[in-house]
């Protein structure tokens, strides 16, 4: 199935994936998820394409919202923000766009591009740049692999709209974020414009399939009465990190990030040991008495233990029964260029990265 | 001469009354069956009161109510109004419409029509984009032709600049002067959706109101009660009178809850503790903070996402009708309840369901006063061995529900309340100390009648525009006048919470201010 077009339920099962995905952040889709709706209620329909079927030459162009989680869920957008920065784009090159993609796997900028697709009418591509939730527009497989974030071009639901050329794309993020905050906290985004050929090389490949897969998998599971974790584990080829209770959270706001960790007690196997995960919007290092046993960029999630539903670090809090999950990352993250921007040091954590699979294996030889 | 207040809980199997003297002491306390309509089985209360208790009526000041007409009218979908949705803020929010996440059959009951029109607001108080004065005319009028029961109004962060919502109000007194209009900056906090989802749930209930205070205000009529005041609770645990919950209906949607929570603190003074109200089928556990239930941001309503203040709650069916059953050496007990049939079906009473009264009345943990209800029944009935396993069963699973409502793992004070409390033991796993006070039973309806008339506000500021203090003063002011509105004396009135959050990842100075006062009942 190289083309297809995206259902209710595929919407339902995304949105499911995407919180997993989300690692704790990227914002809760809810908001998301009716933005897709909505449009599919209207008639229109949103066409998922392969990223195979992508021309070398084709004119490809992600999109995703920027700004604060708060001012997305009071001033709703209107859907069509991002065609504003479509149209300037399309001025700028001069020519049109073919295809548009994901920036971000995770949380709600997992359903920005199907609005703007069914909006627009154009075809978004089955892949993105992350494969999961990150807070910074530089931290993008895109960018490592050395495409540039500008010229992209920035728009709020009034029809405002400004085209940046930046020396690099930290400086992208910088700007971006200080005209975001001037037009009212929340703005869309087309970035990282690009051909087929690049873009190939660079993006994550099935990242809409897998959220939906996600989703179908953990709702079938419970539908027929399987464990929904195992599916879930079986498909991610992720591992059960810890089970627990919530007994601690200590938040701290730095920059403007909210940080913080929570402190689990085991119980079951787990039973006179503890875990702590470290957060910064996102999970990113989950530490088993003193050991280290899955950190950033690999993905970690939090369920609630009774429903499966991942917890936002936002919404962590003391008494919760709670499952920590943790898979690998695509391999297009364990490069050493690449962790220079995603790795737990970037994060200000002084240790190695080392993939979860390595981890695992070394705890289970060691017991 | 004595004051009196009479205090009204209504519960899913029992209403409950108890008459108060002015010093809170309880006069008298007694229960009848919930009935279907509610009212009935108000009037049924009220009566046993009057009639048993020998109190002059003249000297009933106030009647105090906890009812649950508001939540059963949205969850049956029974006597909702028409509503007129005007939402402010194009062209921003274009991408979700009005109610399109709710039920059909609800939406289908109470949309009368909706309109979307140019204006509201960021979160710094700027104007996203002029606000369309033509079209709102046209939008009222149109209403006006669709006989629209009510109007509900909301405007993007109206939390921080009312003023378009205002505009709209002003337009309708002269356009449709008798139609009630609700503005969403009155009804609830920050998130679009949810916000005008509670504040289209309060437009649909203003009839849902209007016709239970009428059937009320005639009973009080026929008993003689007429001078007496008439409050309703409110899901905060304060009060308000009934002119002004006639405008804010939704308030009322889960007072019965905050009730006992509140009962809870009267009852024993004490204002830091968890409180377990367990009835035929449910137990209710939260928490009191500071003589408040503490509060959750969300809620959902008849199936409808909402963001009105309601009491942090767990609600599990974990109590005294609850079914037990045994599987080999293990048990399960609940969620499945005789509920009100217990006097029929528990095996104490001659029935043949094995309930979680049965095992504490077994394992001598309780005594119920009911010359029907004979404990040798279920101690020669349910083998000794399975007494002890479901009693332990069934305070393990209380305690772990207990545990999870807690903020910090030291141990806590544990207040049991509601008629099914007798049956947990005095000493809990996870509670410092655990009190069931006197009048347990009637923790709702003691806490519907010593309640504060309050008010809570919650504005948005941005720091940069105007001083922290200022902000402060103005939503203490605000929420102090609101407070006189709903029935609160004047001179009486105090700032009983005031909460600051920083809205996370807008520069720094954008806060969220929330501001409680409450005053005694002007009477």
């Amino acid at each position: 199935m190289s083309r297809y077009k995206l259902k209710k339920q595929d919407v339902e099962d995304l949105v499911t994936g995407a919180a997993i995905l989300g690692t704790g952040g990227g914002g809760d889709p809810y908001v998301g998820k009716l933005m897709v709706l909505q449009q599919l209620e209207r008639g229109k329909e949103i066409e998922i394409v392969d990223m195979e079927e992508i021309d070398d030459n084709a004119f490809v162009v992600p999109v995703a919202a920027m700004g604060t989680p708060v001012v997305l869920f009071e001033k709703i957008p209107s859907g069509k923000e991002a065609i504003f920065s479509l149209n300037l784009l399309e001025q700028y090159f001069n020519k049109k766009v073919d295809f548009i993609s994901p920036i971000e796997a995770g949380g709600i900028n997992s359903t920005i591009p199907l609005v703007v697709g069914a909006e627009r009418k154009l075809p978004v591509i089955d892949a993105d740049g992350m494969g999961r939730a990150f807070p910074e527009l530089q931290m993008v497989t895109l960018h490592v692999y050395g495409i540039k974030a500008t010229p992209m071009a920035l728009s709020d639901e009034r029809g405002n709209a400004v085209i940046l050329d930046t020396v690099d794309n930290f400086w992208a993020e910088k700007i971006a974020r200080a005209i975001t905050v001037r037009v009212g906290g929340s703005a869309w985004i087309a970035i990282y414009p690009t051909t087929g050929k690049p873009y190939k090389q660079a993006a994550i490949k099935g990242s809409i399939s897998l959220a939906i897969e996600i989703g179908r998998v953990l709702r079938e599971a419970k539908a027929s009465g399987r464990n929904p974790i195992d599916a879930l584990l079986d498909l991610t080829k992720g591992y059960e990190l810890f089970k627990g209770k919530i007994i601690d959270i200590k938040r701290f706001n730095v920059g403007g990030f909210a940080r913080g960790e929570a402190v689990i007690e085991g119980y079951d196997n787990y039973k006179n040991s503890r875990l702590i995960v470290r957060f910064q919007n996102e999970n990113l290092v989950a530490i088993r008495d003193n050991e280290i046993i899955a950190s950033v960029p690999d993905l970690i999630t939090i369920l609630e233990s009774e429903t499966g539903k991942p917890i936002t670090t936002e919404r962590l809090k003391y008494g919760l029964r709670v499952l920590v999950i943790g898979f690998p990352c695509t391999e297009k993250w364990r490069t050493e260029t690449a962790l220079r921007v995603v790795g737990p040091k970037y994060f200000g954590y002084d240790i190695d990265y080392l993939p979860i699979e390595n981890r695992m294996r070394k705890i289970s030889t060691l017991t | 001469m004595t004051k009196y207040k009479i205090g009204i809980d209504v519960g899913s199997t029992h209403t409950d009354a108890v008459l108060l003297d002015e010093n809170n002491r309880i006069i008298y306390a007694d229960k009848t069956m919930t009935t279907q309509d509610v009212t009935s089985g108000i009037i049924n209360a009220l009566k046993l009161v009057l009639e048993n208790s020998k109190i002059r009526k003249d000297d009933v000041v106030a009647v105090m109510f906890g009812t649950t007409h508001i939540i059963n009218a949205i969850v049956q979908r029974k006597g909702l109004g028409k509503v007129g949705v005007i939402r402010i803020g194009l062209p921003a929010t274009e991408a979700i419409e009005p109610l399109l996440d709710w039920p059909s059959d609800l939406r289908t009951v109470v949309l009368a029509g909706s309109a979307m029109i140019k204006g509201g607001h960021d979160y710094t108080g700027e104007p996203i984009m002029e606000f369309d004065e033509e079209k709102a005319k046209r939008v009222l009028e149109r209403f006006g032709e669709l006989r629209v029961d009510a109007i509900a109004v909301t405007s993007v962060f109206s939390t921080v600049n009312n003023e378009h919502e205002v505009k709209i109000k002003e337009m309708a007194s002269r356009i449709l002067p008798n139609t009630p209009v609700v503005l969403s900056h009155e009804i609830s906090s920050i998130g679009l959706l949810e916000r005008e989802n509670a504040t289209v749930l309060n437009a649909a209930t203003i009839n849902v109101m209007q016709n239970a205070m009428k059937a009320l205000k005639t009973a009080l009529i026929d008993l003689g009660l007429s001078h007496a005041k008439m409050f309703f609770a409110q899901n905060d645990g304060t009060t308000a009178l009934a002119e002004y919950i006639l405008r804010f209906p939704i308030f009322t949607t889960i007072a019965p809850v905050s009730n006992s929570i509140r009962g809870a603190y009267v009852l024993t003074g004490i204002p830091n503790a968890l409180v377990a109200d367990t009835g035929g089928t449910t137990t209710n556990i939260g928490a009191l903070v500071n003589g408040y239930p503490r509060e959750t941001l969300e809620i959902e309503i008849g199936g409808v996402r909402t963001n009105i203040r309601a009491p942090d709650l767990l609600a599990v069916g974990l109590a005294g009708g609850s079914i037990v059953k045994f599987h080999n050496d293990d048990v399960s007990i609940g969620p499945l309840s005789v509920g009100y049939r217990l006097i029929w079906e528990g095996i104490a009473w001659g029935g043949n369901t094995i309930t979680a009264t049965d095992i504490a009345l077994a394992k001598g943990a309780m005594y119920i006063d009911d010359p029907n209800c004979k404990i040798e029944l279920a101690k020669e009935k349910i083998p000794s061995k399975m007494i002890d396993l479901a009693y332990n069963k069934m305070v393990s699973m209380l305690e772990d529900y207990l545990d999870r409502i807690k903020t910090r793992p030291e141990p806590e004070t544990v207040i049991l309340v509601g008629g099914g409390s007798a049956m947990w033991p005095k000493k809990l796993k996870v509670a410092k100390e655990v009190i069931r006070p006197e009048y347990a039973q009637f923790a709702n309806a003691v806490g519907a009648a010593t309640a504060l008339v309050g008010s809570t506000v919650e504005k948005a500021y941005s720091y940069e525009k105007i001083a922290r203090e200022k902000a402060i003063q103005e939503v203490s002011e605000e929420a102090r006048q609101r407070a006189i509105d709903a029935g609160a004396e004047a001179g009486s009135v105090e700032i009983a919470e005031v909460e600051e959050v920083a809205m996370p990842y807008l520069p720094g100075t954008a806060v969220k201010i929330r501001i409680k006062a409450v005053g005694k009942l002007r009477l």
